[in-house]
C-alpha cells in the first residue's frame, strides 16, 4: 500500500481540527429570543473599526433584505440615518449611545441591531489578494435591554489558489483588475449577512412577517 | 370555459414551482437596497429624483408581480419627497407605509408630525 503524501496527510490533519472544531460549538441559547420575540427591528449605521470609510454604508445596505425576507419589519435605514444626524447625532458612536427608552419612544422599535465592524477589504498575502469582512452584532430588546441574540459574520475570498506560481499571480492580477473592490465587498457583505441570519444553528428566529417554517428558524441549512 | 381553466392552470403551475424554489422571496425587492448603496457610495449616481423615478417603477413592477414592496420602502420614498419640499406626497407615503405595516406606526406619526408643522 501506497502511504499518503505528506503534504496530503497535513491538510487531512488540518481538516481534521476545522470538523472538530466546529463540533465542540455549544448549541446557541435561544431562551431570550423566544421569550422577547421582536416584531420590528431598528438598524444602527455600524461602528467602524476599519479604515474603509464606505464600509458601514455598504453593510446598511445589505442588511435590511436577510431581516425583512426572515420575517421582520425593517425601519428604512437610509431614513433612520439622516434622521438622527439632522438631531444632533453625526455619527454611528453617537448614534450606538441613544438610551433604548428613547429609541422606544421615538421610533418604536422592540429591538435594536447593534453592528461593529472589525475587518472590511483586501489584504495580500504573497501572491493572492484575501477579501475579508468580519462583524460582530448584537440584538437588544428595548425594553428589558438585553441582549436577545448576538452573532458573528466572517466571510473570506481568495483569488488565486491552484498551486502554480505563475497562475496565481495571474488569477490575483486579474482579480485585482476586475475593476471595483468596493462592489466586490458589498456583493460579499450580502452574503455574509444572509448566512448570518439564516444559518439554522446560531441565526435568527423567524419573525411575525414569515409563514410558519419547518422549524423556528427562517434559514432552511 | 377553456378561458378560465388556463389562467387558473397557470397559476397552480406558479404555486408547485414557488412551493419547490429554495427560499421564495417575501417581498419585491427590485433597486431599493440598491440605491442605498448609491446614495452613500456615489452620491451624485443617486440624487432624489431618480431614487423616486426608480423606486416609483418598482412599486409598478412590485404591484405586477403580485408582491409587497419590501419594509421600509415607502418611507424612504416618503423621505425622498420631502427631500424635494413635496410634503403632499411625502405625508401620502408615510401613511402608507403605515397602513403596510403598522409597527412603523410611532416612527410615521413622529415623521408625519414634523411635515405638518
Amino acid at each position: 500500500m501506497k502511504s499518503v503524501h505528506p503534504i496530503l496527510q497535513c491538510w487531512l490533519a488540518l481538516l481534521l481540527i476545522t470538523i472538530t472544531g466546529c463540533a465542540a460549538t455549544p448549541p446557541f441559547d435561544y431562551s431570550l429570543f423566544r421569550s422577547h420575540r421582536p416584531r420590528s427591528i431598528l438598524v444602527l449605521p455600524p461602528l467602524n473599526q476599519t479604515t474603509d470609510v464606505n464600509a458601514p454604508y455598504s453593510y446598511l445596505s445589505t442588511i435590511t433584505r436577510p431581516l425583512a425576507e426572515c420575517g421582520y419589519y425593517v425601519y428604512p435605514v437610509a431614513v433612520v440615518d439622516a434622521y438622527m444626524k439632522e438631531n444632533g447625532l453625526p455619527s454611528a458612536e453617537e448614534m450606538h449611545g441613544v438610551a433604548l427608552k428613547k429609541i422606544r419612544d421615538i421610533i418604536g422599535a422592540d429591538a435594536v441591531l447593534y453592528v461593529t465592524i472589525e475587518e472590511w477589504g483586501q489584504k495580500y498575502v504573497v501572491v493572492q489578494s484575501v477579501t475579508t469582512i468580519r462583524a460582530t452584532a448584537q440584538l437588544i430588546d428595548t425594553v428589558s435591554g438585553q441582549v436577545i441574540w448576538h452573532g458573528t459574520q466572517a466571510v473570506s475570498q481568495g483569488s488565486g489558489g491552484g498551486g502554480d506560481p505563475i497562475a496565481m499571480l495571474i488569477a490575483a492580477a486579474v482579480t485585482q483588475m476586475i475593476g471595483n473592490v468596493s462592489d466586490f465587498t458589498h456583493d460579499l457583505s450580502r452574503t455574509a449577512n444572509h448566512g448570518m441570519i439564516y444559518n439554522v444553528d446560531n441565526g435568527f428566529l423567524a419573525g411575525p412577517y414569515l409563514p410558519p417554517q419547518e422549524n423556528e428558524h427562517c434559514g432552511k441549512y | 370555459m377553456a378561458t378560465i381553466v388556463k389562467p387558473l392552470g397557470l397559476a397552480f403551475c406558479f404555486l408547485a414551482l414557488s412551493g419547490c424554489a429554495p427560499a421564495p422571496s417575501l417581498y419585491y425587492w427590485g433597486e431599493y437596497e440598491d440605491l442605498i448603496y448609491q446614495m452613500y457610495a456615489e452620491p451624485g449616481s443617486a440624487d432624489p429624483a431618480t431614487q423616486i423615478a426608480k423606486l416609483r417603477e418598482d412599486i409598478g413592477k412590485a404591484g405586477e408581480a403580485g408582491k409587497p414592496v419590501p419594509p421600509g420602502l415607502h418611507a424612504h420614498l416618503g423621505y425622498l419627497y420631502f427631500l424635494q419640499s413635496d410634503t403632499h406626497a411625502a405625508v401620502l407615503e408615510f401613511e402608507t407605509e403605515k397602513k403596510l405595516f403598522p409597527e412603523s406606526a410611532t416612527f410615521v406619526d413622529g415623521m408625519l408630525g414634523r411635515l405638518k408643522k
